[in-house]
């Protein structure tokens, strides 16, 4: 339950902390990406923040033998960069830049009860069903790796 | 202006704080993207959390939207059928590139993970070429 709970609380604090940061709001996403434009830089200071915090919690954190709540970690350990990951991440870029939602900011939008964040969301299921559909039928991700 | 960055910082101290939780308590990556995969193909044993997480999400937009509605002002930036191809991308890319902003961007480049940087620099060139292209064609609305 404790585990469940943890889980909870870090999606209601992860929300607040997109809400004050202004990035629920698509057009601060493309203030930032917008370089050549009108460039936003509010985004990196978000970044800043975020990866200050978490890279000094994280060394002091995996310190410990286990987490609170759990017996094991559950950390990505790969180190290569795989054509996947480069083409993944490009593919996801463009869609970001094209729409400012990122998959969080999809989930916490909804609850604006506006249609634009609905329709992006359902689209980013679609996508990622998309994406399992197709790696079920040629091994998509296997082959990039 | 000033304020916004404050505020924007302020934000970003608030995710890193939410992420260091999720570590401390859980053991886990902050993954949105992953963490929404696993409840449309569900593995077994390993489901009520992630709906935990996604329903803190909520809960946390929903006090936003009850407190301060501007935070969640939607602005409308583009026609919709660009939503629709937009997040179709978001998804597809996020699951083939192993992460989206919260997983790489945040977590990953924190434990400063070679593949996290690399996708975080992919992701924000691509999405700096995309809104360029937006601007270029006057869609940007």
């Amino acid at each position: 339950m404790k585990y469940n709970l943890g889980a909870l609380i870090v999606g209601l604090l992860f929300a607040i902390g997109l809400g004050l940061s202004g990035i629920l709001q698509p057009a601060n996403i493309i203030g930032f990406l917008d370089v050549f434009g009108k460039w936003n830089p509010t985004l990196l200071f978000t970044m800043a923040g975020a990866v200050g915090v978490h890279f000094i919690t994280y060394k002091l954190i995996r310190k410990r033998k286990t987490p609170m709540f759990s017996k094991d970690w559950f950390i990505p350990t790969r180190q290569e960069i795989t054509p996947a990951l480069v083409i993944g991440s490009l593919i996801f870029g463009i869609g970001w830049g094209l729409g400012g939602y990122c998959p969080t900011v999809s989930v916490t939008s909804l609850a604006s009860f506006e249609t634009r964040p609905l329709i992006v969301f359902v689209s980013i299921i679609f996508g990622m069903l998309l994406f399992g559909f197709l790696d079920k039928k040629m091994n998509l991700k296997s082959k990039l790796e | 202006m000033a304020t916004e960055w404050t505020m924007g910082l302020v934000g970003g101290v608030v995710i890193g704080i939410a992420v260091s939780l999720m570590l401390l308590w859980n053991g886990r990556v902050t993954g949105v993207s992953s963490i929404v995969y696993g409840v449309l193909v569900p593995v077994k044993g390993d489901l009520a959390w992630r709906w935990y997480f996604i329903a803190g999400l909520l809960l946390g937009g929903l006090s936003l939207q009850a407190t301060a509605p501007e935070l969640l002002a939607v602005e409308l930036q583009t026609k919709t059928w660009i939503g629709v191809i937009a997040g179709i991308l978001v998804g597809f890319g996020a699951m083939l590139g192993g992460g989206c902003t919260s997983g790489h961007g945040v977590c990953g480049v924190s434990r400063v993970s070679p593949r996290s940087i690399v996708a975080t620099i992919a992701f924000m060139a691509a999405g700096m070429a995309a809104v360029m292209f937006l601007r270029k064609t006057g869609m940007l609305i």
